[in-house]
C-alpha cells in the first residue's frame, strides 16, 4: 500500500523477520521446556534440556492409564486429569455463554438507548472491577452456604454455584462491545426504525450479526479468563471430583509431593483443547466485517 | 436466580404485532420466576438468613417489574447484568467490609445461638449410675442383660427393637447365655439411640460397649440466658461485648461467638508497629507493579500488532498464531512452569545464563530480582491480550489516512505517533485501566509464582516483598494460624476504600487525557 523503495523494503522486511524470529524463540522457550520435562524421566526439575531416556509414563498417567516400568512396578493416575478438564471446559463454556448474553445486551442499551443513571452506571463498572475478587470469597462461599440450604444444586462443591458467581464478570465486557456498537453506523438502526423494528428486534437482526468478530472475541476471552479463575472456585469446589482444572494442578505441586514430569505432561495435555479454541476463534478475531454494513 | 438467564428470552420482547402465544409463553416463563424466587425468599427466611431473603426479594420484585411492565422495557436489556454484578460483587464487598467490624475468626466462629447449644449438649455421665450389661438372644430379638451390680437387682429390658425406649423389669435366678462382643459392635449404632428406664425411674443410656449409665446435661439454661452447671453449680454468663462465655473469675470459655467489635480491627492495623510500615511498602509495589505491567504488556503488545498489519510481511498469519500461545495457555499453568524454570539451582533458565554468562540470579531471594521476575512472567502473560485488542482497533483505523499520510512523505515510525497512536489511544483507555485493575489484584499471579516472598524483616504479620496488597490480605486471612477473618475485613476495607478511590481518580484522568486527544487528532 505504501509507496516506498525496493532495498529498503527489503531490508525492513528482513529486520521484521529476524526480530519476529528471536521474540517468537524466546517466547517459545518455556513451552518446549515443558514438553521436554514431560518425556523426561522422574518428577523432579532436573536434567538436560533434551530428555535422555524419553519415556511416557507421564503422558500414560495424565490420561488416566496406569503405567507399567521396566522394573515391573505399576503407578497408577494421582489425578483425574481428564475429569478436571472437563469440569473447566463445561463450567467455562456455559459461564461464557451467559457472559455474553448478558454483557451484550447491556451493552447494546449503554450504546443506543437512553435511561436515568446510564453515564453513572457505566462509570461505576469501571470501577467496581477494580475491586479484588480474592478478597470477597468469604462472603461469596456465605451467600451460596445459605443457597444451598435451600436450593440444594446451588450448594458448595456444584458447578451452578460457581457459574452463577462467574456471570458478573461481565463488567469489561460491556465496555468492549459498547465501544464496538457504538462504531456501527447510526444511519442503519435508523433505516430499521424506520422498517418498523423494534429494539430488540434491532439487536437480534442487526447488531447480533454485525458484532461476530468482537463476540467471538469476548467468548474467547470470557472463556480463557474462567478456565484461570483461581481464587472463587478454589472456595466453592472442595471435592476433588467437583475440581476445575485450575484448582486442581495445584496438587500437583505440594512441597511434600512434588510431581513435576507429571505436572508436565498433564499441563500439555489440559492447554490443548484452550489453544484449539484459540485457533477456531482465530479467524473472526482479526478481520474486517465492521466496514461491510453501511456499504451495502 | 434463573431470572439472570431467562429474562433476556426472546419470546417475551417481541415487538408490536404480538402474538398470543408468545404473550402467554412470555408470562408463563414470568410467573415460573416469580414462583422461583418466593420460594427462594422463604427458605432463606426460614433458615434464619433474613438479609439474604430481602435481598433475593428484591432482586426478584425488580425482575418480575421490569419484565412484566412493556414501561420498563429498556430497563430488561441492562438489568439481569446489573443484578449478577450488585449479587456477587458488590453484595460480596459489602459483607465482607461488614465482617470488618467483628471478630469473626477461627476462635469466634459460630452464632450465640450454635454456642448455648454446643455448651447444653455437653453431657456428663453420672458415675453412680453406670451398670456394665450384655445382650441376650430374645425369642422377639435382642434384649438387654444388667448383672446384679453393687447390691441393685440383677434387670432385663423388653426386646430392643428401634430407637427410644425401652423398659427394664428385675429378673431373678442365673444369668442367661449372653451375645459375644461381636454383636455388640454390630448393633452399636442402634443401642446408642436406646434409653432404658430402671423400675426406679432411672433413664440409662450407652456410656461405653460395656456399660449403660445415667448421662446428664453439664449445663442448663437459665432464664437470664446464662449457664447454670447441673453438677457444680457454677455458672457461665455471656459477654455479648467479646463474644465468649465467662467464668465469675471472667475466663472466657471457647468456642465464642461472633460479636459486633466497632473499629477494634481497624484500631490494631494502624496502631501496631509492625503491620503500618510494611503495608505502606506493599502498597507502593501494588502500583508500581500494576503501573509497569500495563505499560509493558501495552508496548510490547502495540509494537507486534502494528508489525504483523504490515502488508509486506510474509507468514502474518503464523506469526500470529504463534504469539497468541502464551495466551492460549492456561496462565496457572505458565506461572507454575514458570516457578519451575527460574529456580535457581535446577531451573532451566538458570541453566542457560550460567553456560552462556556464568550468572545465576537469585530470582526468589533477591528482592529486586524477584520484582523483575514477576514482571517479565506478567509481561509474557499478558502482551497478547493487548495484541489482540490492538489488532482489532487497528482495523477500525481507515487505510485512506495512512496512504494521506504516505503520499505525504511520512514514514512509518511517524504514522505511527501521528495516525495510529492517537486512533488507537481513546478506545484503549477503559482497557487500560482495566488493565491496571487486574494486576493491581493479580492474587493468583503472586500465590503461584513467589508466594510474597521474599519476606520482609521485623514485621509482626507475615509478608513479603513481592506481596500485593490483595495477596497480602489473602494471606493474613488464610495462612496464619489464627484465620483472624474480622482483621483481613478490616484491610479488605481499607483496600476497597483505596482501591476506589484510586480507581475513580484514576478513570478521570484517563477520561479527559483520552478526551483532548481525541480532539486533536
Amino acid at each position: 500500500m505504501m509507496i516506498e523503495d525496493k532495498g529498503s523494503l527489503r531490508l525492513r522486511k528482513f529486520l521484521a523477520h529476524g526480530f519476529m524470529l528471536t521474540f517468537i524463540a524466546l517466547i517459545m522457550f518455556p513451552f518446549l521446556m515443558v514438553l521436554s520435562i514431560s518425556f523426561r524421566q522422574g518428577n523432579f526439575a532436573t536434567g538436560s534440556l533434551w530428555p535422555d531416556n524419553p519415556t511416557l509414563e507421564h503422558w500414560a498417567l495424565a490420561f488416566g492409564f496406569d503405567y507399567t516400568r521396566a522394573d515391573g512396578t505399576v503407578v497408577t493416575p494421582p489425578f483425574p486429569v481428564l475429569l478436571w478438564l472437563w469440569n473447566s471446559i463445561k463450567v467455562g463454556l456455559i459461564a461464557s455463554a451467559g457472559i455474553l448474553l448478558l454483557s451484550t445486551t447491556s451493552a447494546y442499551a449503554f450504546a443506543r438507548m437512553k435511561f436515568r443513571g446510564r453515564g453513572a452506571m457505566l462509570d461505576t463498572l469501571l470501577i467496581i472491577q477494580m475491586f479484588p475478587a480474592a478478597l470477597t470469597v468469604i462472603a461469596v462461599y456465605a451467600i451460596f452456604d445459605a443457597l444451598g440450604q435451600v436450593v440444594p444444586w446451588l450448594a458448595i462443591d456444584h458447578h451452578p454455584a460457581l457459574i452463577l458467581t462467574y456471570l458478573s464478570a461481565i463488567t469489561l465486557h460491556i465496555w468492549t462491545i459498547k465501544g464496538y456498537f457504538e462504531g456501527i453506523d447510526p444511519a442503519i438502526d435508523k433505516a430499521a426504525q424506520i422498517d418498523g423494528a423494534s429494539p430488540w428486534q434491532t439487536f437480534r437482526y442487526i447488531f447480533l450479526p454485525l458484532s461476530v468478530p468482537i463476540l467471538a472475541i469476548v467468548f474467547v476471552l470470557a472463556f480463557i479468563f474462567l478456565v484461570n479463575e483461581y481464587p472463587v472456585a478454589s472456595v466453592l469446589l472442595r471435592q476433588t471430583d467437583q475440581m476445575t482444572l485450575a484448582v486442581g494442578a495445584r496438587q500437583y505441586l505440594y512441597e511434600q509431593r512434588y510431581l513435576w514430569g507429571d505436572f508436565a505432561a498433564a499441563a500439555i495435555l489440559s492447554g490443548l483443547p484452550i489453544t484449539a479454541l484459540f485457533l477456531l476463534a482465530q479467524r473472526y478475531l482479526i478481520s474486517g466485517l465492521s466496514d461491510g454494513g453501511v456499504k451495502g | 436466580m434463573t431470572a439472570i438467564t431467562d429474562h433476556t428470552d426472546p419470546t417475551e420482547v417481541t415487538g408490536p404485532p404480538h402474538q398470543a402465544w408468545r404473550l402467554w409463553i412470555g408470562r408463563g416463563l414470568l410467573a415460573a420466576v416469580a414462583a422461583g424466587f418466593l420460594y427462594l425468599v422463604f427458605g432463606l427466611y426460614l433458615i434464619g438468613e433474613p438479609v439474604l431473603a430481602v435481598i433475593a426479594m428484591a432482586t426478584g420484585l425488580l425482575g418480575v417489574t421490569f419484565f412484566g411492565f412493556r414501561r420498563f422495557y429498556t430497563l430488561r436489556f441492562v438489568y439481569p447484568g446489573i443484578a449478577a454484578v450488585f449479587l456477587f460483587i458488590l453484595l460480596p464487598v459489602i459483607y465482607t467490609s461488614a465482617i470488618g467490624f467483628t471478630n469473626f475468626g477461627a476462635r469466634n466462629l459460630l452464632t450465640l445461638d450454635r454456642v448455648t447449644a454446643y455448651h447444653l449438649d455437653k453431657a456428663e455421665v453420672d458415675p453412680d449410675s453406670k451398670r456394665p450389661f450384655a445382650g441376650v438372644a430374645g425369642p422377639d430379638g435382642l434384649q438387654l442383660y444388667f448383672p446384679e451390680d453393687a447390691g441393685r437387682p440383677a434387670l432385663l429390658t423388653a426386646a430392643v427393637t428401634g430407637p427410644g425406649e425401652v423398659a427394664a423389669e428385675p429378673v431373678e435366678g442365673p444369668a442367661p447365655e449372653t451375645l459375644p462382643m461381636k454383636e455388640m459392635i454390630q448393633n452399636r449404632a442402634l443401642l446408642s439411640e436406646v434409653t432404658v428406664t430402671t423400675p426406679d425411674g432411672l433413664g440409662l443410656s450407652m456410656a461405653g460397649l460395656r456399660d449403660f449409665a445415667e448421662i446428664q446435661p453439664v449445663y442448663a439454661l437459665a432464664d437470664d440466658g446464662t449457664l447454670v452447671s447441673q453438677i457444680d453449680g457454677h455458672v457461665l454468663v455471656p459477654n455479648h461485648e467479646t463474644g465468649f462465655f465467662e467464668t465469675e473469675a471472667g475466663e472466657p470459655v471457647a468456642p465464642g461467638w461472633r460479636v459486633q467489635v466497632g473499629f477494634d480491627n481497624f484500631a490494631r492495623l494502624f496502631a501496631t508497629e509492625g503491620i503500618k510500615e510494611p503495608m505502606v511498602k506493599v502498597f507502593i509495589w501494588t502500583f508500581t507493579f500494576a503501573f509497569l505491567s500495563m505499560v509493558l504488556t501495552f508496548s510490547v503488545g502495540l509494537g507486534l500488532a502494528v508489525i504483523l498489519e504490515w502488508p509486506h510481511l510474509a507468514f502474518r498469519g503464523l506469526y500470529r498464531v504463534l504469539l497468541i500461545l502464551p495466551y492460549a495457555v492456561p496462565g496457572f499453568i505458565s506461572m507454575l512452569v514458570f516457578r519451575g524454570l527460574f529456580n535457581q539451582n535446577f531451573g532451566e533458565i538458570n541453566l542457560i545464563l550460567e553456560s552462556l554468562f556464568g550468572v545465576a540470579p537469585p530470582w526468589f531471594t533477591d528482592p529486586f530480582l524477584s520484582k523483575v521476575m514477576l514482571l517479565i512472567v506478567n509481561t509474557w502473560l499478558g502482551y497478547p491480550y493487548m495484541m489482540l485488542l490492538a489488532a482489532g482497533f487497528l482495523q477500525a483505523i481507515p487505510r485512506d489516512h495512512y496512504k494521506a499520510a504516505a503520499l505525504e512523505g511520512a514514514g512509518p515510525v511517524r504514522s505511527f505517533f501521528s495516525i495510529t497512536l492517537p486512533q488507537i489511544l481513546p478506545p484503549f483507555v477503559p482497557l487500560m485501566i482495566a488493565n491496571f485493575a487486574f494486576n493491581f489484584n493479580n492474587v493468583v499471579l503472586i500465590l503461584l509464582l513467589t508466594r510474597g516472598g521474599p519476606d520482609m524483616a521485623g514485621t509482626k504479620v507475615t509478608v513479603g516483598h513481592t506481596d500485593l496488597l490483595g495477596s497480602f490480605t489473602f494471606r493474613l486471612a488464610f495462612e496464619n494460624s489464627a484465620q483472624d477473618f474480622g482483621l483481613a475485613g478490616a484491610i479488605s476495607t481499607v483496600i476497597f476504600i483505596v482501591t476506589g478511590a484510586i480507581a475513580y481518580l484514576n478513570f478521570r484522568a484517563m477520561q479527559s487525557y483520552a478526551k483532548k486527544k481525541g480532539a486533536g487528532a
